[in-house]
């Protein structure tokens, strides 16, 4: 797997490169906006990642190190468009607008998800491996019945390319030409199983069996996801049905914070991983080129760590629901025998409350 | 002293050195041991052909595991967690059930489905479920859920001994607890239910992470002066029953209590067989004390979802009250 060709606008190093196909035109206020996100992503996780920590959070699941295939691909989506993501898209809820505050709900333990899909283009997080393709899919399906100029993107992981729903996704999209794109974070690891466990071709190459083009991105690059998501888009947008792009990118941080992976890899491959740092580069090259200074940088942070500060309060002041909310959404309509059992479920639940 | 995990893992370890043709397959049952750590050292001891990292796919594991046993291997399967099964559903169901039946008893298919399951460990959706029921409606499985770790230990290698598949379903909150087990020679076989508890005034009857609940509230009981047996079932499918109606005769009150939701779980089954086989000794309805008709709720609230002693002792107080 060698000499893969990757698409990078912009190396690790900071310095901007040419791709034959790709190309960008980015305004300075456009990185600069960027580079905000990126930041913010980032903080967002490192916070959710000490509320766990702390007890506030169940689970996190961290994005550590996906933040460019996250943003990248994020800010190429265009109003009205639709994202199904796994339940590590943290950064692409942030592009969004999704209120980071909602995506913590389940990881509390408070709800399932409880944001409303349609409000934002952001459907609910999907833990099942692989299911949220399908549905990618058929959103998909839905719009070009509707003669839409709107696109779909799918997210999921290097393991869930191994799960059936997914290569049925593929089929799928490519036998209708629905207006949808998948993208793969390959961060090398599904928990302990490291893509050589999956897969003995590049995992973009796969696409061309079903019929659609594969693209491997430095899902690394902020510009180059951009650059790849946008065109990528906009083929579907002009009724060319489904590409697959893999942002080529590595977990950073454990799989879950349930997750110890010193038992299952070398913290040297971390160690290589960390020069290749989303964020680091878009910095270095802002400052290079001067058009951003230090100034630029500490009202970011600045920023950032007022964003974390009010996450932070919002999810410890985050109550419990009423432990009848059980029963509250089960159906759309009624039902008879449901509402019977919240009932005494209610009573049995108020018969303590006199106790002494 | 071990726990019901290291249990499990020790009657693999059993299995995989008295039988070459056991082998494991799962999802981060290498190098991990599984995020439970049940298959622990197992991939250090046995090597990657006999505990093998799969790739990420229900389906798949199940309908390799199939052909494997096709060829004369013994599979292991792990789902990771209880909600993660359903990719596997149709091979499971439609293919694993059926094929002995459809091949006139002329091929076997030992499999082993492991499967951790019920709530109670703060998890996100889908790592709670009790679907149980789900596998034991289906003829030609066989179904057991072990409660304590001398069970876990001698019922998974009886698991993997039994020439039908068998859906082995381990409490995945329980997997900490600890005892001192006999591991000379097992005291029952696979399918036989077990009073665990002897009593005179009520019948509990429960399985899995329940068990420890039940014996609980029986301790509690016994404090106002109740007399509860328990009885864990240990096997769900087929059924050991007759320990069950002589425990109702003696009593004439019965309770059952699991983590799956009640509509049509394992207790509507049981209920009916203890009413038809029982109906004069009975004093009172059989109550069950289940899951709630609804998806495993967040969890936070989780705890009021899952029966615990007031629940039952409630339910144990409305029976004498009938
Ligand atoms: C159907 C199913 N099987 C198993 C799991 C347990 N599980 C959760 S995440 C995961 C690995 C996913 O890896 P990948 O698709 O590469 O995504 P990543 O977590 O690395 O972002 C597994 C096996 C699951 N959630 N769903």
């Amino acid at each position: 797997m060698a000499q893969e060709r990757l698409v990078q606008l912009l190396t690790p190093e900071g310095e901007r490169v040419e791709d034959p196909e790709y190309s960008i035109e980015i305004s300075t206020e456009e990185l600069k906006a960027l580079y905000r996100d990126l930041v913010m992503v980032r903080r967002f996780d490192v916070e959710a990642t000490a509320l766990q920590r702390q007890g506030e959070l169940g689970l996190w699941a961290q994005s550590l190190g996906q933040e460019a295939a996250q943003v990248g691909s994020g800010r190429a989506l265009e109003q009205g468009d639709y994202a199904f993501p796994t339940y590590r898209e943290h950064g692409v809820a942030w592009c969004k607008g999704v209120d980071p505050v909602q995506l913590l709900g389940m990881f509390r333990g408070v709800n399932h998800g409880g944001w409303d899909p349609n409000e934002n283009g952001f459907q609910l997080y999907t833990i099942v491996i692989g299911a949220q393709t399908l549905h990618a899919t058929g959103y998909a399906m839905g719009l070009m019945r509707d003669k839409s100029d709107r696109a779909v993107i799918a997210y999921f992981g290097d393991g869930a390319s191994s799960q059936g729903d997914v290569n049925e996704a593929f089929v799928f999209a490519s036998v209708f030409q629905a207006p949808v794109v998948f993208f793969c974070q390959n961060n090398q690891w599904a928990i302990s199983q490291p893509i050589e466990g999956q897969t003995r071709v590049p995992l973009y190459r796969r696409a061309s069996g079903f019929g659609f083009p594969g693209i491997r991105v430095d899902g690394n690059d902020v510009l180059a996801v951009l650059a790849v998501t946008r065109e990528a888009l906009a083929k579907v947008r002009r009724g060319e049905g489904p590409t697959f792009i893999e942002a080529f990118t590595y977990r950073m941080g454990a799989h879950t914070t349930s997750d110890d992976p010193s038992r299952y890899r070398l913290a040297s491959d971390l160690e290589v991983w960390k020069l290749k740092d989303p964020i680091e580069r878009v910095k270095v090259h802002l400052a290079r080129t001067g058009q951003a200074d230090s100034v630029f940088f500490a009202e970011v942070n600045a920023q950032a760590e007022e964003m974390a500060a009010t996450l932070r309060a919002k999810i410890i002041g985050m109550p419990d629901p009423d432990p009848d909310e059980m029963f509250a959404h089960v159906y759309a309509e009624p039902h008879a025998p449901l509402a019977r059992e919240r009932e005494e479920f209610k009573n049995y639940l108020a018969s303590f409350v006199d106790q002494p | 002293m071990i726990t019901l995990a290291k249990a499990i893992n020790a009657g693999l370890r059993k299995s995989l050195e008295k039988d070459s043709h056991v082998l494991l397959m799962g999802e981060d049952i290498g190098k991990l041991g599984g995020v439970f750590r049940v298959t622990e050292g197992l991939q250090a001891d046995f090597g990657t052909e006999r505990v093998v990292d799969t790739p990420l796919a229900e389906s798949g594991i199940l309908g390799t595991a199939i052909g494997l046993a096709l060829r004369g291997y013994r599979p292991v399967c792990e789902i990771q967690f209880d909600g993660f099964v359903y990719p596997a559903f149709d091979q499971i169901t439609s293919q694993l059930s059926k094929m002995h039946a459809r091949a006139l008893g002329k091929v076997n298919l030992p499999i082993v489905v492991r499967i951790p399951y019920g709530g109670g460990i703060g998890a996100v959706e889908h790592h709670s479920e009790s679907n149980e029921a789900y596998f034991a409606h289906t003829a030609g499985l066989r179904i057991v859920t072990c409660s304590n770790p001398e069970d876990a230990y001698w019922m998974i290698q009886q698991a993997i001994d039994s020439d039908d598949p068998v859906i082995f379903f381990e409490p995945k909150r329980r997997y900490w607890d600890k005892a001192d087990i006999n591991m000379e020679a097992p005291s029952l076989d696979l399918h036989s239910a077990k009073v665990l508890q002897e009593g005179t005034d009520l019948t509990l009857i429960t399985y899995g992470p329940s068990v420890r609940t039940c014996l609980e509230a029986r301790r509690v009981a016994e404090t106002e002066g109740k007399s509860l047996e328990v009885i864990d079932l240990r096997s769900l499918s087929p059924l050991d029953l007759e320990p069950v109606f002589a425990s109702i005769e003696k009593t004439g009150h019965g309770v059952i209590v699991h983590e799956a939701p009640t509509f049509l779980g394992m207790g509507a089954e049981l209920s009916a067989q203890i009413t038809q086989e029982c109906f004069y000794s009975l004093e009172a309805p059989i109550l069950r004390v289940g899951g709630y008709n609804v998806p495993y709720p967040p969890a936070r609230i989780e705890d009021h979802y899952l029966p615990d002693v007031d629940r039952i002792l409630d339910a144990v107080d409305r029976s004498f009250e009938f």
